[in-house]
């Protein structure tokens, strides 16, 4: 018990550090920002693991061993229950006056065997285990209730080794993938539809199950009568259609407290954002690009920056930083920003770049960053030439007679978090499994009674009545008292 | 409509709070008073003033709260400043309730003290108009894990004021036990028959029959005998496992209810949030506490000491980590 209790608390303390110093599986752009903002340290933490603290060698030692401790301590105790469930309750102590709750009373008229028959209906009507045990002329009973303390303590233990062992392997086998998806468009579930996938352990790709889900449109309602919340978003609606391999398509809702589920995956709507569709020409007015392209929010106004990249068809490799304003607003320094979430007035402005993007060095690029280190920029900035800034339907040039760059319109996005985790029902069961024992075992009490009934010389009867309890037990006094009451009541003797 | 509902939510909390501090004060004073005349105690009714008071206190709580709720159309735990109102109108409620059953008035001092400190930072520092529920938070699990949640706090704070007398009182049995052992030795006269310490009739009859030892053991007497009208550590303790072991189930609960939401919400069940650190945190703690009660040589002061701690994490996750952790349950309204 002492290594159990150490152990717990050792663990609460190990615990700590992870909800100070971010953590790689719950805010990865945390831990990236705290390497730029402690270059020092960062490193040495993280020869502690201390941005992986819940799967680090020493906070998977110390539960490691508190569940074998656990283990440990819980089968020989199983293996005792299920002996004492077979026995009988022990033998009466020879002396009731000594133990925590002893009561007599002094009776006559009746006699010891009817007492004590009566003890026994009683004790057995409160659904104790009861045993008549007579010491040449004292009768008694020994009675045991309770037993399911010790079952409940076990089922909680027990439970807690199931959700380890389900939370441990069983989230090998599922897997978490995320996708973004602009209004008007879709994708199969396959591995290549993914923008990021995380497979468990022992995910086998080809049990993906074949459906295809497109985004018909993403609407959002915002707060526009309470003046101390304008522009809070109320309601994220995501409406898909939704199509089984072979299956006829179903349209179907998504919403943040409302996952979809479908051929035992579940959708996730975890984000949204704008996504402005732009089209560029080259000079001979030849579409070399068209596309919406998802432009990540800053802030609550949905400020947001996306990239265009353009490898081809212009003379020169163009790189292009977007900010996007859906109600766009100058402030004092005559800096754009968004005052409102909504599109009432929105506007894109481009910072063109030009010169290598980079794209073919093989090497893997993130599609919603420009590195600038190779390339000019053209506008905005130091350049002196103003940014290019456009409200939908609008064009302007590209700087050096490159073409030219259209604002089309705005379609929302959103970004979609699918997940199959076969266990997790486990995990649930095993965790309500371990309530319903702490329950049992904290609250029914577990408690051995006696009566020893003698016959005096002068023909009066002498009874005892005692108690013992198991564990804790605050209502041992008031059951022996009512034990008492009841045998008395029960022989017609007034108390 | 919601200006009005909630202004009249706010003017019935300050009264509420006004009720609490005089209660407060009436609570202090008796238990001021333990330390005196046995009889001139007795007779006092200022606990019986003060429970009404508290009484009265929670209604308007009670009142202030559903007002808020009606003024937002919803539950009126969705920022710190609802939180703090709901979740101290939930530990008075709970110590009223456990009144009927124990006389727990001894700790009114500490529930209208934590109510009236809780009610006044909220509401002058981190007062919010009334806002509608971002999207995360529409959904019945708000209902159900944040309200499990406050009322497992409600037994934990029961628990810590109990944790905290039950100290104080052991160290004043400590202190009187060693004062008895010496007294015969220090004077040659024939004192009252060194008393039970557990026992705290005897205790104050021991104490309540000036010797002329009384120069000696006084020097020794605890600065702690306003306590000795309250039950001794041992019963104390039994009321602090009591009154924690609901708020641990009230734990669980909250855990199990919070990981299925989080399944539904953010597609995880548990992801070492913040907020799910803490409350695992607390979790360890307090089992660690039920562990302690079994185990030898940890009945007692050591108990009573991981009560408090665990109380103290408690708070911290209330207040600390809602305000200046990040994570996803950044709900404070701040």
């Amino acid at each position: 018990m002492r290594t159990a209790l150490l152990l717990l608390l050792l663990l609460a303390i190990a615990a700590v550090p992870g909800s100070i110093v971010p953590q790689r599986s719950s805010d990865p752009n945390g831990v990236t920002q705290y390497f730029v903002n402690n270059p020092k340290s960062a490193p040495i933490l993280d020869g502690f693991q201390m941005f992986d603290v819940y799967t680090s060698a020493w906070f998977s030692s110390i539960y490691l061993l508190l569940f074998i401790s656990l283990i440990g301590c819980v089968i020989p105790r199983t293996k005792h229950h299920i002996e004492a469930l077979r026995a009988d309750p022990p033998k009466t102590p020879v002396n009731l006056s000594r133990l925590p709750a002893h009561l007599t009373r002094d009776v006559t008229s009746v006699s010891a065997e009817a007492v004590i028959e009566a003890a026994h209906k009683i004790t057995r009507g409160l659904r104790y285990r009861v045993r008549r045990y007579d010491r040449g002329s004292t009768l008694t009973i020994s009675a045991e209730r309770g037993y399911a303390r010790e079952t409940g303590n076990l089922i909680f233990h027990f439970a807690l080794v199931g959700v380890l062992l389900t939370v441990g392997f069983g989230g090998g086998f599922g897997f978490a993938g995320q996708r973004v998806v602009v209004e008007g468009q879709g994708f199969t579930n396959s591995l290549l539809a993914y923008d990021s996938f995380n497979p468990g352990r022992f995910f086998n790709p080809s049990t993906l199950p074949p459906y295809s889900i497109s985004l018909d449109s993403f609407k959002v309602v915002y707060e526009q009568a309470n003046p101390n919340a304008i522009g809070q978003p109320l309601d994220y609606n995501a409406s898909v259609t939704t199509q089984l391999r072979g299956g006829t398509p179903v349209q179907q809702n998504i919403k943040v407290n409302e996952p979809l589920r479908i051929a035992d995956t579940d959708v996730y709507l975890l984000g949204n954002g704008y996504a402005p569709t732009i089209t560029v020409r080259n000079p001979a007015g030849e579409v070399i690009f068209t596309d919406s392209t998802p432009f990540l929010p800053q802030d609550r106004n949905l400020t947001s920056v996306g990239v265009i990249k353009l490898p081809d068809g212009l003379s020169q490799q163009l790189g292009m930083i977007g900010f996007f304003y859906p109600t766009v607003s100058t402030g004092h320094s005559g800096a754009l920003f968004s005052m409102y979430p909504d599109l009432i007035d929105p506007e894109v402005t481009f910072n063109v770049y030009a010169g290598d993007l980079g794209l073919n060095a093989g090497v893997a690029r993130s599609v919603y960053a420009l590195d600038t280190k190779n390339l000019t920029q053209l506008t905005g900035g130091k350049t002196g030439v103003k940014s290019i800034e456009l409200k939908p339907g609008e064009s302007a040039d590209l700087p050096n007679g490159l073409g030219t760059v259209t604002f089309d319109g705005v379609k929302r996005f959103a970004s979609l978090d699918i997940h199959r985790d076969p266990t997790q029902g486990w995990v649930l069961v095993f965790a309500l499994a371990a309530l319903a024992g702490l329950l049992i075992s904290l609250f029914i009490p577990r408690r051995r009674l006696w009566v020893a009934v003698t016959t005096l010389p002068g023909g009066a009867v002498h009874i005892e009545t005692a108690g013992l309890a198991r564990g804790d037990d605050p209502t041992l006094d008031s059951a022996v008292t009512a034990l008492d009451n009841a045998v008395a009541t029960n022989l017609g003797l007034t108390s | 409509m919601t200006d009005v509902l909630s202004q009249y939510s706010v003017l019935s909390l300050y009264s509420s709070m006004a009720i609490y501090a005089i209660a407060f004060i009436l609570f202090t004073l008796d238990l001021a008073r333990g330390a005196g005349d046995d009889a001139v105690v007795k007779a006092s009714k200022l606990p019986r003033i003060a429970m009404a008071l508290t009484t009265l206190a929670f209604l308007l709580q009670l009142a202030a709260t559903l007002l808020r709720g009606f003024a937002a159309s919803r539950v009126p735990w969705a920022n710190m400043y609802e939180f703090a109102m709901t979740g101290t109108l939930i530990i008075v409620g709970v110590f009223l309730a456990v009144n009927i059953k124990w006389d727990l008035r001894f700790i009114g001092t500490f529930v209208t003290g934590f109510a009236l400190l809780f009610l006044g930072l909220a509401s002058t520092r981190y007062y919010v108009e009334v806002v509608p529920l971002p999207p995360a938070l529409q959904s019945y699990w708000l209902v159900i894990h944040v309200f499990v949640a406050s009322l497992g706090t409600g037994f934990f704070a029961l628990g810590f004021a109990l944790s905290l007398a039950q100290l104080l009182q052991h160290r004043r049995e400590l202190t009187n036990a060693a004062a008895h052992v010496v007294a015969p030795v220090s004077a040659t006269v024939s004192a009252p028959v060194a008393a039970p310490v557990s026992a705290s009739a005897s205790d104050s009859s021991a104490t309540a029959t000036p010797s002329a030892t009384a120069p000696a053991k006084s020097a020794r007497r605890s600065r702690l005998e306003f306590l000795k009208r309250l039950p001794d550590s041992i019963q104390l303790e039994n009321y602090a496992y009591r009154l924690i072991i609901i708020g641990f189930i009230f734990w669980t609960f909250t855990l199990i209810a919070g990981a299925v939401w989080a399944e539904k919400a953010w597609g995880r069940y548990w992801g070492w949030d913040t907020k799910e650190v803490w409350t695992f945190i607390i979790w360890t703690i307090y089992a660690g506490y039920i562990h302690a009660r079994s185990t030898r040589g940890w009945r007692g002061t050591r108990s009573a000491w991981l009560a408090m701690i665990g109380f103290a994490a408690v708070m911290f996750n209330f207040t600390i980590v809602n305000i200046f952790f990040k994570g996803l349950h950044a709900y404070s309204g701040l």
